[in-house]
């Protein structure tokens, strides 16, 4: 009976840790959806022109239901300041650029970075009209803290890793 | 003076930290927009006559322009703030905000808020509406590296615990 309640008890523990596990992955997941979300949310005029702007071949750094969350939520939030506001105003302020208004991101804030793979010769723009530009080399597996802009399309294609 | 009312709105909004919303102030809007129409009226008038010969008005229309400019950007700046507000205590309460918050709104807030909600549900079942809602409760978090220790504990008791 011993034995059976072991072995009762070792199954309900594993039963629960997996659960635990499951509802762990879930909120993993949804945490990473909702932060997409909320950056969609913050900058949806700059995002949405990037999404237009971009080649034909390029993939989309949007899925179609944020596309389609994107236009709607910049659809909802034009048509509410044009009938609360703007189409009270004189006429030749009754447009308002959202593009020009809602803050752009900054991409010039610096970030933590490791180098997944060997990158050489890395221009970086100067900061200072004093200084001048110059290359680095990033070694495998070292950590930098370097402008966002200078290695965003080393983030893309996966070479470096943010932390 | 010029532009006080519309930059009161902003100012009480500011004022009203921690995403508190204050109630929304209709008859103070109207007087700001209000204030654009007589200030746009005054330009017209003083632009016809400034191309008939009088250039002195030139700067008051510059001004004038100036302070509509001006309140354009504070109207839009408080509207646009109490949305991201609304928005902000939908997350946080869920689809049906509590009266006090309610009381606040305007009835296009209130629109616009209904119609948020259903982008969020159309947009992924798996986007929470409400923070933390699917997760217990923290304390059974547990990170797998303890997991792996239990499991190695009750392997090494003599237990039958064969890797989920």
């Amino acid at each position: 009976m011993e034995a059976n309640l072991k072995r009762a008890k070792s199954g309900d523990l594993k039963v629960s840790v997996h659960r635990m596990e499951i509802e762990r992955i879930r909120y993993v997941l949804s945490s990473y959806l909702r932060c997409r979300l909320v950056k969609i949310e913050k900058f949806f005029p700059h995002v949405l022109e990037k999404e237009k702007s971009r080649a034909e071949g390029e993939p989309s750094i949007l899925s179609p239901e944020e596309f389609a969350f994107a236009k709607e939520y910049m659809a909802n939030t034009e048509t509410y300041l044009k009938n609360v506001a703007l189409k009270h105003m004189p006429p030749n302020l009754q447009k308002v650029s959202l593009l020009k208004s809602v803050p752009k991101p900054n991409l010039d804030s610096f970030v933590f970075l490791r180098v997944l793979e060997r990158q050489e010769n890395i221009l970086v723009e100067p900061e200072t009209d004093e200084q001048r530009e110059y290359t680095i080399d990033l070694e495998q597996g070292s950590q930098h803290l370097i402008r966002y802009r200078t290695i965003a399309p080393l983030v893309a294609s996966g070479a470096v890793q943010l932390i | 003076m010029a532009g006080e009312r519309a930059a009161g709105l902003v100012r009480e909004l500011h004022r009203a930290a921690g995403g508190h919303l204050p109630p929304f102030r209709v008859e103070e809007l109207r007087q700001a927009l209000e204030e654009m129409r007589a200030l746009y009226e005054q330009n017209q008038a003083d632009v016809s006559e400034a191309k008939a010969g009088r250039t002195d008005l030139i700067f008051l229309i510059r001004f004038r322009h100036c302070c509509l400019l001006r309140n354009q950007r504070c109207i839009l700046a408080y509207l646009y703030d109490r949305l991201l507000r609304i928005r902000a205590l939908r997350w946080e309460y869920g689809s049906v905000l509590p009266n006090t918050i309610q009381f606040h709104m305007s009835a296009e807030e209130v629109r616009c808020l209904r119609d948020y909600g259903e982008f969020e549900i159309d947009d992924g079942t798996t986007v929470l509406l409400k923070k933390n809602s699917q997760f217990c409760s923290t304390s059974q978090v547990l990170p797998v590296k303890l997991l792996a220790h239990i499991a190695n504990c009750l392997h090494g008791s003599g237990l039958q615990f064969s890797s989920a």
